[in-house]
């Protein structure tokens, strides 16, 4: 069950690869690959139960601040500021 | 199977079926706006249902605890990041769909200026 899960998750990735795709302006994409983001903490969530190692769940966790972290240096390049500002 | 895996399954099902919902609202709402609230939302509230549902398969130990903990974490961050995009394409100069009835943020603009 846990493994159709992780299938229904990969097909999401691949609806916000096809956005990030087509995506008319620079924001549809950034939009795109901000979720996928957090579809690979669910992904690498559900790992934890496929494998049954426990410390997968660590992953998930730093890749939520990596994702944050990174959705808000794209937004602060898009509003034409210096990243120091 | 044990009545807590059960549980957990159906939890991170209906965390999955939220996921499925925000990326079909991802793809096919007209403009960034509503591309943003439509996916930020249930994808948000999605990976939230897996975590939760790992937390009840888990229970107070190792990887549950862990689980438990993201949830918030994910609460908070995912929302901030939604909202930096949205001001930044504002800012960027993205325009709003053509059929929008209303831009609070232009007319919040011009009262300040």
């Amino acid at each position: 069950m846990i493994g159709v899960y992780l299938i229904i998750l990969a097909v999401c990735c691949l609806f916000c690869l096809l956005r990030g795709w087509l995506g008319p302006t620079i924001a549809d994409r950034m939009v795109a690959i901000d979720l996928m983001g957090i579809l690979a903490v669910g992904m690498t969530a559900l790992l934890v139960v496929i494998t049954g190692r426990e410390f997968v769940i660590d992953i998930a966790l730093s890749w939520i601040f990596l994702s944050f972290i990174g959705t808000l240096a794209l937004a602060k390049y898009l509003s034409h500021k210096t990243l120091d500002e | 199977m044990a009545l807590n895996e059960v549980a957990g399954t159906v939890i991170i099902g209906i965390g999955v079926l939220f996921d499925v919902f925000g990326c079909i609202g991802l793809l096919r709402l007209p403009d960034v706006y509503n591309r943003l609230q439509a996916g930020t939302k249930c994808v948000t509230f999605g990976t939230c249902g897996i975590l939760l549902g790992i937390f009840m398969m888990y229970g107070f130990s190792g990887a549950g605890l862990k689980a438990l903990a993201g949830i918030p974490f994910l609460l908070v961050a995912s929302p901030a990041a939604a909202h930096a995009i949205g001001r930044g394409a504002y800012r960027f100069g993205v325009k709003l769909w053509k059929k929008s009835v209303i831009d609070l943020y232009q007319k919040d603009q011009d009262k300040t200026d």
